[in-house]
């Protein structure tokens, strides 16, 4: 292009002068009635070359694929990663063995010690009856069922455990699962897919995380178990949203959450929900059994009729005493996950044995409601113990069977802080007996809320036990924490 | 391959266009009965909408009865299938008390261990007394016991790798694990007929997912050279890893994965293998040891296996073997190890127990016996159904065998005859299959006996005739050919 302007210019002026010459003699001339002047033969000229310059194709640099033998030698070059991390020095990777039934006394490592770290709620472990219909259950079937759900895996005792567990509730129908934690990451992509909106408590555990990462739906946070936020983020959803009608809209929270033992307020959620037109998902894998005046769960603790629930999803690895889940609700969302529900569809179906233990505890909790009174005594007695533990505070709700220890002061990085906590964990194992734990986390889990020592409370304890678990707690904090 | 001649796919396409017809009809028709009744809730969006039920509603629950049938004894060879009965044409379906014994062609039952066992069930009884049905704790806080140790040790040593770790279910093993390996700015390359829950594990992950043609090492080399060749998209940087998942035996399909040239295709590119061994573990392989053993492959070059306990061995669970390092690596880190309750006492003493009998640590060969007497029932099974004119799929020494029925009609007509004439069996349709090939799927078992055999091959073979699928011609019997010698 560059160059081809002076030659235009060159060309024009040699025309000009041309013209110029001929200007006169053709100034006579007169083609189809059209006077030609000097003028136009240039015009016509300068035309016809923009018009050629403007048709020449651009310049660009020719595409060249890569050839073999490039793709050779960038396969060749290319180091990948090792495929998983070098473990760091001093981690703790050996857990405690035990060796025995995980009752509120336990052997651990040869010795017995008082188990705090067993989630036996309801203590039905070891129950004579439970272990006689599951005996009754391995002649008739065996272990495994051999099967999904959809292909000769339904034997009867999983249709009689859901017609059960929907009769405790007083829901109209019920779905098991073979996973306590498979239950929610299955149930939530089931219902919400993408262009839904969700809105979670920020504390909720991994397997909620994960369920709403696989929906890809839009999922929004609010702070843990605050109502106030809560309101806000769904003011700020639904305001002025007119499509907001079309949409289908969650709100997922777990009754008691794991990460912190707190409660959530499910009177408050349900006229929040009523209001603004969500339906809601409540995992109440830890208060199945626990909270209520007769163990049905977080509804009948706060009077809340159970049909204002959409959706409830349980792990009954709990106060069960068993494994698997269910997911408990109106017969259109319970049909609807018989196909969509992929933890359901695409796994072979709970072991039949569980099924009816599930069957038998709860027609335990059913005959024999004063269990929950011991437990819920349990919790009272251990709060008043340790409520004046040297540097360490009682961060969970008063009537959660989940206890939560957290440091007074954090020492400023979470991994001194774990540090100080599994040192105490140990030292009571070691010295007093009492098996205790600290809560856990995964770098995948992306819950921030601090972490602490989780005590599992169970009906089965007794009160010589707690005393003994608050003066150990108490020793040995006061050693460990002695210079914080 | 499946080779679908041209009139089936035109007749299975008209089949499908005259219900998806059908059901837009009485959508239309329902649409003006809904219309005096408020079926929602003002304000909430319904929970399905439009088309997005459409193939549950309309085509999905005409043939209800064929899946979902619930049975009232131990999976074993011989079952009781419990009846359905339905009056309101199939919406609903109610149990009855009245049950049909049949024999079991669909559980996943390969050596024979779903029933009590007279080695397993005495010891898993025992572990229960001792230990109860569950720990009610994860396996990091209480809920490791001493039985968890020894299978872990034992499985490591059957698959044939350093270590191992357990799980309680083998969908959360796919999906927790993928996401412990690999994450942004990596790459999972798996087989396009992979499981929904390596689907789900690679999707959770975060990383990259490519797919490449099913069983073609060839289209698995062309996707790995474009791959590291053009690195992460859009940014072109180098991958950070490149995991490739396989599985030994596809369930859909019956058929084996090529894995020695996988391997060699997957070793020459230094991407990491992952092998999902649900279905092959214990069930192929002169003694059980699966897919590697069967092929020839020397377990040190998969980088990751993982597998099943439901299959062979009758029990729950599932396992990954690899090496010390890894395994370390997963028990600090994974989420199923951290957050999930272990798996259930007994149900590991089951597979203990079904290992040792498979080894033959049992003191009798009993092992031995059941694997020679599936690898036998299988290849019988598969030759004389493929005599017959049945279009089979799958490679030979694979318990697993789909007899193509192609068109939406025959689903039913297949699964129902079948059951009337007291032989129970599976059939897959759209969408764990594509579209056009439905498909009867057989799960042989070392538990059938030969005249178990005889009689599912002669009921197969009238309902066959019936309803029309022995779509290759079969082949001539023997004793034809004699008497053609005879009078010749």
């Amino acid at each position: 292009m560059d160059m081809a302007l002076p030659v235009v210019n060159a060309t024009a002026a040699v025309f000009a002068r041309v013209s110029a010459a001929f200007n006169a003699p053709l100034a006579r001339a007169v083609v189809f009635g059209v006077h030609i002047d000097g003028h136009l033969v240039v015009e016509g000229l300068l035309i016809a070359v923009i018009v050629f310059q403007l048709s020449r194709k651009s310049y660009k640099p020719p595409k060249k694929p890569l050839t073999e033998k490039e793709i050779d030698e960038l396969c060749d070059e290319w180091e990948p990663e090792p495929l998983c991390p070098p473990i760091k020095e001093g981690a703790r990777i050996d857990t405690p063995m035990l060796e025995s039934a995980a009752g509120p006394h336990t052997i651990v490592d040869g010795k017995e010690v008082v188990n705090f770290a067993s989630a036996n709620y309801l203590g039905l472990i070891g129950n004579e009856k439970i272990i006689d219909s599951c005996i009754g259950s391995l002649e008739k079937y065996g272990v495994g069922s051999c099967g999904p759900r959809g292909f000769y895996g339904t034997i009867d005792v999983h249709l009689d455990c859901e017609s059960k567990i929907a009769n405790f509730l007083g829901t109209p129908d019920s779905i098991l699962y073979s996973y306590g934690i498979s239950t929610i990451f299955s149930v939530i992509p089931a219902f919400c897919k993408k262009g839904d909106i969700i809105v979670a408590d920020e504390g909720v555990h991994w397997a909620v995380q994960n369920g709403l990462h696989l929906s890809r739906s839009t999922v929004v946070y609010f702070k843990h178990n605050d109502m106030a936020s809560l309101a806000s983020t769904l003011e700020k959803l639904t305001r002025g949203n007119k499509r907001a009608e079309k949409i289908r809209r969650y709100i997922v929270v777990e009754s008691i959450y794991q990460n912190s033992g707190q409660i959530a307020p499910l009177d408050e959620i349900v006229r929040l929900k009523e209001k603004y037109r969500f339906r809601v998902i409540l995992e109440e894998s830890h208060s199945f059994g626990v909270l209520g005046k007769s163990g049905r769960g977080l509804a009948e603790h706060y009077g809340v009729p159970i049909e204002k629930i959409d959706i409830i999803t349980a792990g009954m690895g709990n106060a069960l005493a068993t494994d698997g889940g269910f997911c408990s609700g109106s017969v259109r969302v319970v049909d609807h996950q018989r196909l969509s529900s992929s933890g359901y569809v695409f796994s072979a179906s709970l072991p039949p044995y569980l099924a009816s233990a599930a069957v038998s505890a709860v027609n335990y909790l059913e005959e024999n409601p004063s269990v929950l009174a011991n437990l819920r005594s349990n919790i009272a007695l251990l709060h008043k113990k340790l409520s004046d533990t040297p540097g360490l505070e009682i961060s969970s709700h008063v009537l959660s069977p989940i206890v939560f220890l957290k440091l007074n002061k954090s020492t400023g990085s979470p991994t001194t802080d774990l540090d100080l906590l599994e040192t105490i964990a140990d030292k009571v194992l070691k010295e007093d007996s009492v098996f205790i734990v600290t809560s856990k986390k995964s770098n995948l889990d992306r819950c921030k809320l601090p972490l602490g020592i989780r005590l599992f409370v169970s009906a089965g304890h007794t009160e010589s036990d707690i005393s003994r678990l608050s003066s150990s707690l108490k020793r040995v904090s006061a050693s460990v924490l002695s210079d914080y | 391959m499946v080779r679908l001649p041209y009139t089936t796919a035109l007749t299975t396409l008209f089949s499908y266009g005259l219900l998806f017809a059908f059901g837009q009809l009485r959508d239309f028709f329902r649409k003006f009965v809904d219309w005096f009744k408020a079926k929602n809730v003002k304000g909430y969006a319904p929970i399905c909408l439009g088309l997005e039920d459409f193939y549950v509603r309309r085509l999905y629950l005409r043939i209800q009865d064929c899946f979902g049938r619930p049975i009232a004894s131990a999976p074993d060879s011989w079952f009781d299938v419990v009846e359905r009965t339905s009056n309101d044409n199939n919406k609903t379906l109610q149990c009855t008390s009245n049950t049909t014994r049949c024999l079991n062609l669909g559980s996943y039952n390969y050596l024979g261990f779903a029933a009590a066992d007279e080695y397993c069930t005495p010891r898993v009884i025992e572990s229960l007394k001792k230990y109860s049905a569950s720990t009610c704790s994860v396996r990091v806080d209480g809920g490791t016991t001493k039985l968890h140790a020894e299978l872990e040790e034992l499985a490591a040593r059957f698959v044939g790798k350093p270590a191992a770790i357990l799980f309680g279910m083998g969908y959360v093993t796919n999906s927790a694990i993928i996401p412990c390996l690999i994450g942004k700015g990596g790459l999972i390359i798996s087989d396009s007929l992979n499981h929904n829950s390596i689907v789900n594990g690679a999707r959770g992950s975060g990383a990259t997912v490519r797919v490449f043609q099913h069983n073609s090492p060839a289209h698995l080399e062309e996707v790995l050279r474009e791959q590291i060749a053009g690195g992460q998209p859009r940014t072109h940087r180098p991958w950070k890893k490149i995991i490739v998942i396989v599985e030994g035996i596809y369930s859909m399909e019956g058929e084996l994965c090529k894995l020695p040239e996988i391997i060699a295709v997957c070793k020459k590119y230094k991407a990491y293998t992952y092998l999902d061994e649900a279905h092959s573990i214990g069930a192929v392989g002169q003694s059980g040891r699966g897919v590697c053993e069967l092929l020839g492959v020397d377990p040190a070059d998969v980088d990751i296996m993982m597998g099943t306990f439901t299959k062979s061995f009758g029990s729950c669970g599932g396992y990954i073997a690899a090496s010390k390092e890894i395994i370390q690596h997963l028990k600090q880190s994974c989420p199923a190890h951290l957050y999930a309750t272990s798996m259930s006492p007994p149900a590991v003493q089951q597979v203990i127990s079904a290992i040792k009998v498979i080894l033959g640590e049992d003191g009798s060969n009993r092992g031995a016996q059941k694997l020679a007497r599936i690898r036998e029932n299988s290849n019988f099974f598969r030759s004389e159904l493929k005599k017959m004119g049945f279009e089979v799929l799958g490679d030979n020494d694979s318990p697993v065998m789909p007899i193509m029925l192609y068109n939406p009609a025959k689903i039913p007509a297949f699964s129902r005859e079948c059951l009337r004439q007291k032989v129970a069996v599976v059939t897959v349709a759209f969408p764990a299959t594509p579209l056009l090939l439905a498909r009867a799927r057989i799960c042989i078992s070392a538990s059938h006996t030969r005249e178990d055999l005889m009689k599912a091959l002669d009921v197969i073979s009238r309902v066959g005739d019936l309803v029309g699928i022995k779509y290759f011609p079969a082949e001539p019997p023997k004793i034809a050919e004699a008497d053609a010698e005879i009078t010749s």
